[in-house]
């Protein structure tokens, strides 16, 4: 199950809709171990597509230096669909690289309401989780 | 000329669980020759048909190398090199 504060969640689903109709993507840190998703950080979509989307190298090893001094680790990895629903595809399984995050799926194919969900993804199996929102 | 090498996650099963390393070499493809004597199995998860696989990041220092000559980036004693898996997909 994956447990995150309401405006983890808003801020994810702002910014799927602001770069829709490409896809958003970004991670969420949380202190190493804590499986508490707590600081987000939206990534620059370096394919700026409709249909991919893949860290931008640079910012990527920034955060990553980032998050090694704080001691953080990416809790959450999402990223969004713009015209289908909010379930791993085929690419999605196959580059998902860490099995101790939670895959969060943002669909904004509906212009008013969105589709969120979340997976575990491990050795190219999709789990799907409940989610369970906390008010902030 | 020994390197520091920083594993990520998905690739620990190959240093025993070891989070960084020491290399030796004077170009990346010198060092994942000599990471893979040491670590086997390492080299066919960075190289493909002769070059860097492309959803690997390799960075030499703070340099992605892909546009520091791939493979044949130069390194130096005490250089840092870091393998990030990309995050990525459709």
């Amino acid at each position: 199950m994956l447990v995150i504060r309401r405006d983890l969640v808003d801020a994810m689903v702002a910014h799927a809709r602001r770069d829709h109709p490409d896809e958003a993507c970004g991670q969420i840190a949380g202190p190493e171990g804590s499986d508490r998703p707590e600081r987000i950080i939206e990534m620059e979509n370096a394919e700026r597509s409709p249909t991919f989307y893949r860290f931008d190298a640079a910012e990527q090893l920034k955060v990553y230096r980032e998050m090694q001094a704080n001691d953080e680790e990416a809790v959450v990895i999402y990223h969004s669909h713009t015209a289908t629903e909010a379930y791993p595809s085929r690419t999605d399984i196959k580059f998902a690289n860490e099995p101790q995050a939670h895959y969060v799926l943002v669909s904004t194919r509906d212009p008013i309401e969105h589709e969120l969900r979340s997976y575990r993804i491990v050795d190219g199996v999709v789990t799907e989780e409940p989610v369970k929102i906390i008010e902030s | 000329m020994a390197v520091t090498v920083s594993i990520p996650t998905i690739l620990r099963t190959h240093t025993g669980g070891e989070k960084s390393v020491s290399a030796t070499g004077t170009t990346l493809a010198e060092i994942i020759d000599d990471l893979e004597n040491n670590h086997g199995g390492l080299k066919a998860r960075l190289v493909k048909e002769g070059a860097l696989h492309r959803f690997v990041n390799v960075y030499v220092n703070d340099e992605d190398v892909r546009f520091a000559g791939g493979l044949t980036a130069p390194v130096k004693d005490g250089d840092n090199v870091t393998i990030l898996p990309a995050v990525a997909g459709g």
